[in-house]
């Protein structure tokens, strides 16, 4: 491996551009997409969605409800009225069946400041240091559910970044950008992906339901692998390929399995072999076939 | 051996990374705890939308959509902004500047998608937004005799909800007074009285009715009230003749 080597490099000189960054210009599309949806209403009148992504109306006939939200409510005490439900069971739904944390990667627009700040880290080549562990969220998750019994009201709500940043954007942020500027100084400097790896528990509720995803990413053609290690460094989750791409002695399936993997298909963009495919779960069996062995 | 212990975390290993967990997310969840006890008391001019459900209640069943803000026609919802003094992302309006129009519709009801604001409400004059208190009686014009009304005049439920008592004039001994007076089972809370008030800051004030309210003890009766539902008196002995004090001057 060349010293001077760029993140991406043989890949584009492969596959040429436009393949080797295809899911992110979908990706950053559909975050853009989502965001112009609710913005041409109040800006030019065109209502095709209502609200924003805690809740929000498409058409005005369907309902769409974030169930992170609503279990929060739920919690705190309240039993929302049936639209509230139904909106959040079409969201479920769709999310198991694109995978949950495609929430995080497709469509949060905190990922536009988190990648951001992967971006000036990696252009800075400041050091990868292991600080934080990234179990955090789950522990916040679990605060963020439990609170609400005692306080009566949603308290994570009251200073919940991700639901602050869609509303601030449409319904006005005040003051309160100074709280997206240190997510993103705190994902540059301090911790690498330090909000939506480590800390974010909507991430975390979504990894969850990603236990039940139905679209998966498979290191299928991992023999081909030149251990570049482009997918690990570009990765939001780098854990998570471990197994798949290096487990092989050791009888890990090639699924990339993990809940936390958010299918953004960057590796499938970087790898100049094409190692990745994207696949379901129905496709994906076989490749998960020796996992057991391991445990 | 050695790739299971790479994999397999120890006893101690789970314990330290546990008690780290649990410790941090504690210190933080106290502080969110904190935080979210003050937020049900912020600014009480920050008024909610009609047929918001009481402020604890509201609270947890706001999912802070802004769909109610979108619907209103005269752009009067606001949402919370992060660090403002109102729970984050909740809606309010606020009556000096932006008084509730109360829309025969009730658009930010029928958007609502949790029940925040009670979907039950059908007649806007049923609304309790708040409640009009003439806060200032020193620097209301009426209260010094003079006819400003403004209020009275305003109100979308006039006669009702607002009315105008005439008492004597003590100050200039031969004028009358009137006397703006809000009656709490009229009042929406819209907020036009405040909004129009011509002093420079306002001597009526919509606020939220458990502010406003007072409430009589439960065992309480007014002797006069159920005089009249009996239709007699309720004493039947004649009541005891206590000697009359005489003033101290007079003795």
């Amino acid at each position: 491996m060349k010293t001077s080597h760029t993140l991406g490099e043989e890949a584009i000189a492969k596959k040429g551009w436009l393949l080797a960054n295809r899911f992110l210009l979908l990706r950053r599309l559909s975050q853009l997409s989502i965001l112009s949806f609710f913005l041409l209403g109040p800006l030019a009148g065109i209502w095709i969605l209502k609200g924003n992504l805690s809740s929000s109306s498409l058409f005005d006939v369907i309902p769409f409800t974030d169930p992170f939200i609503l279990m929060q409510s739920l919690t705190s005490g309240h039993v929302a009225i049936f639209q509230a439900f139904l909106g959040a069971g079409i969201v479920l739904l769709f999310y198991i069946v694109v995978g949950g944390r495609v929430f995080c990667s497709w469509v949060c627009p905190v990922n536009l400041i988190t990648d951001a700040a992967a971006w000036c880290r990696r252009k800075l080549k400041l050091r990868k240091e292991k600080v934080l562990s990234t179990q955090w969220r789950y522990w916040i998750l679990l605060m963020v559910m439990i609170l609400p019994l005692f306080t009566g009201v949603m308290t994570w709500e009251l200073v919940n970044p991700v639901s602050a940043f869609h509303r601030g954007l449409f319904f006005g942020m005040g003051t309160g950008w100074v709280l997206f500027l240190m997510i993103f100084l705190f994902d540059l400097l301090a911790v690498e992906n330090g909000w939506c790896g480590h800390l974010c528990p909507m991430g975390a509720f979504y990894a969850v339901v990603n236990k039940i995803g139905f679209i998966k990413v498979d290191a299928k053609n991992r023999e081909k692998c030149t251990d570049c290690l482009d997918c690990f460094n570009v990765c939001p989750e780098p854990a998570i390929l471990k197994g798949p791409v290096h487990g092989q002695k050791k009888g890990i399936g090639t699924l990339v399995n993990d809940m936390n993997c958010t299918n953004c298909g960057r590796c499938i963009d970087v790898c100049a072999e094409d190692v990745f495919v994207i696949t379901t779960v129905l496709n994906g069996k076989n490749s998960l076939a020796k996992v057991e062995i391991i445990k | 051996m050695s790739k299971f212990s790479q994999r397999k975390k120890t006893r101690r290993q789970f314990l330290v990374d546990t008690s780290k967990g649990a410790c941090g997310v504690g210190f933080m969840g106290l502080g969110l705890a904190g935080y979210s006890n003050q937020s049900q008391s912020f600014n009480p001019q920050m008024l909610r939308p009609p047929g918001a459900l009481v402020e604890a209640d509201f609270q947890s069943a706001c999912v802070r959509c802004g769909l109610c803000v979108e619907a209103c026609p005269y752009d009067i919802l606001k949402l919370g902004r992060l660090f403002q003094p109102i729970a984050t992302g909740t809606p309010f309006f606020l009556a000096r500047t932006n008084p509730c129009e109360m829309c025969e519709d009730i658009p930010c009801v029928f958007a609502c998608p949790t029940g925040a604001l009670d979907p039950t409400l059908d007649n806007i004059d049923d609304a309790r937004m708040g409640l009009a208190v003439l806060i200032d009686q020193e620097n209301c014009l009426n209260f010094q005799g003079l006819r400003c009304d403004v209020c009275y005049r305003v109100c979308p439920v006039i006669d009702k909800a607002i009315t105008l008592e005439m008492h004597r004039n003590t100050r200039t001994g031969h004028h009358a007074v009137f006397i703006p007076t809000v009656h709490s089972d009229a009042c929406t809370g819209c907020g036009k009285c405040e909004e129009s008030c011509v002093l420079e800051e306002t001597a009526i004030k919509v606020l939220p009715r458990n502010i406003a309210k007072g409430e009589l003890g439960a065992h309480y009766r007014w002797g006069w009230k159920e005089k009249e539902k009996a239709g007699h008196s309720l004493l039947t002995e004649p009541v005891l003749d206590l000697p009359d004090r005489v003033p101290e001057v007079l003795k």
